[in-house]
C-alpha cells in the first residue's frame, strides 16, 4: 500500500517536472528538470522490481545524457555569438 | 489558436490510445511459455544466480552483442562529426571549481571506478552487469572532468581498451563455437557453484571485456564533447 502510494507520488512529480522542463525559460534549468525526470524514473523502475533498468537510468539518463546537453548547449551558445 | 487546437486533438488522439491499452489490460497470472523455461531451466544450464544477466548474455548475446556494436557506432559518429583542432594551447576560460568540489572529487573518484568494476564483475550474482558498469565508470570520468575543466583525456587508452575487450568478446563467442555448443555458449568453463563469483561458465569474463568496452565508448563521447567546447 505504501509503495503504490510513493508510487503515485513519484509519478506525479515527473509528470510535474517534465512540464515544468518544457517551460522554463532557461534552457539550463530545463536540462536539469529533464535530469530530475529521468532520476526519478530511476526510482520508480526500482519500485517495479526492475534494479538493472534502474541503475542504467540512473547513470545514463540523468548523469550522462545531463552533462552531454550541457555540453551541447555550449557549443550552441558559442555559435550563436 | 487553430495551433491550440491541433494540440489539443493529437493529446485527445493519445489519450483514446492509451485508454483502449489501459481498458483492456489483465496482468498476467503466469510467466509465457519462454520466460518459464528460462526461469526454470536457467539456473541448471547457465548457473547465473541474476536470472537478467542469463538471458542477456547467454540466451540473448547476439543483441548484446548487436548493442555493443551501436554503441560503437554512435560514439564514432560523434568523434567523427565534432570538430577539434588538436595542439592549440588556448585554454578555455570557464570558472573556478570550488575547493569543496576538488576535494570531494579527489576522494569519490576512485570510488566511483570501483562501484563501476564491482558492478560488472558481480553481473552474474547481483543486478547490474557490463553496461550499467561502464555507464557508471563513464559517469566518474564526468565527475573528474566536473573538478578538472580543461584536463585532458588519453585517447590512446580509450582507444586500446576499447579494440581489446571487443576483440576479446567476439573471440570468446567463437571459441563457444568451437569447442562449446555455438556462438558465445557459456559452457566454454566450468560451471562453478550456483552463487560464488567464479560461476557461471564464461559470463564474468564476458561481462568484463563488455563493461570496459562500454565504458571506454561512453568516456570517448564525453571527451570529445569537452575537447571540442573551444570551437565555435
Amino acid at each position: 500500500m505504501i509503495i503504490k502510494i510513493v508510487a503515485i507520488i513519484i509519478g506525479l512529480l515527473i509528470i510535474g517536472l517534465a512540464i515544468y522542463a518544457l517551460h522554463a525559460k532557461k534552457l539550463t534549468v530545463a536540462i536539469l528538470g529533464a535530469g530530475a525526470v529521468s532520476l526519478l524514473a530511476s526510482i520508480m523502475f526500482l519500485l517495479l522490481a526492475a534494479p538493472d533498468v534502474a541503475m542504467t537510468e540512473a547513470a545514463i539518463g540523468s548523469g550522462l545524457s545531463t552533462i552531454i546537453f550541457f555540453y551541447v548547449l555550449n557549443k550552441i551558445r558559442k555559435q550563436n555569438g | 489558436m487553430v495551433k491550440n487546437l491541433y494540440i489539443i486533438l493529437v493529446l485527445v488522439g493519445l489519450g483514446f490510445m492509451f485508454y483502449t491499452f489501459a481498458d483492456g489490460f489483465e496482468s498476467a497470472d503466469k510467466l509465457n511459455p519462454v520466460a518459464e523455461r528460462y526461469a526454470k531451466q536457467g539456473p541448471d544450464e547457465v548457473g547465473a544466480a541474476n536470472l537478467v544477466t542469463a538471458v542477456v548474455v547467454t540466451y540473448r548475446g547476439l543483441d548484446t552483442l548487436g548493442e555493443v556494436t551501436i554503441l560503437f557506432l554512435s560514439a564514432a559518429i560523434v568523434a567523427f562529426f565534432l570538430k577539434v583542432t588538436y595542439g592549440e594551447e588556448e585554454k578555455r576560460q570557464t570558472r573556478s571549481v570550488s575547493e569543496i568540489m576538488q576535494t570531494a572529487a579527489r576522494l569519490l573518484t576512485p570510488a566511483v571506478f570501483l562501484l563501476g568494476i564491482y558492478v560488472f564483475i558481480n553481473g552474474h550474482l547481483t543486478p547490474g552487469g557490463g553496461f550499467q558498469g561502464g555507464a557508471i565508470i563513464a559517469s566518474g570520468l564526468v565527475l573528474m572532468l566536473l573538478a578538472k575543466p580543461n584536463m585532458k583525456v588519453s585517447h590512446t587508452l580509450i582507444h586500446v581498451v576499447e579494440s581489446i575487450s571487443g576483440l576479446a568478446f567476439v573471440f570468446i563467442g567463437v571459441l563457444g563455437i568451437l569447442y562449446a555448443g555455438g556462438f558465445l555458449d557459456n559452457s566454454l568453463m566450468g560451471m562453478g557453484t550456483l552463487g560464488s563469483l567464479l560461476s557461471a561458465g564464461v559470463i564474468p569474463l564476458i561481462y568484463i571485456f563488455v563493461g570496459l568496452k562500454v565504458g571506454a565508448e561512453l568516456s570517448n563521447i564525453v571527451a570529445h564533447l569537452q575537447e571540442s567546447q573551444n570551437e565555435a
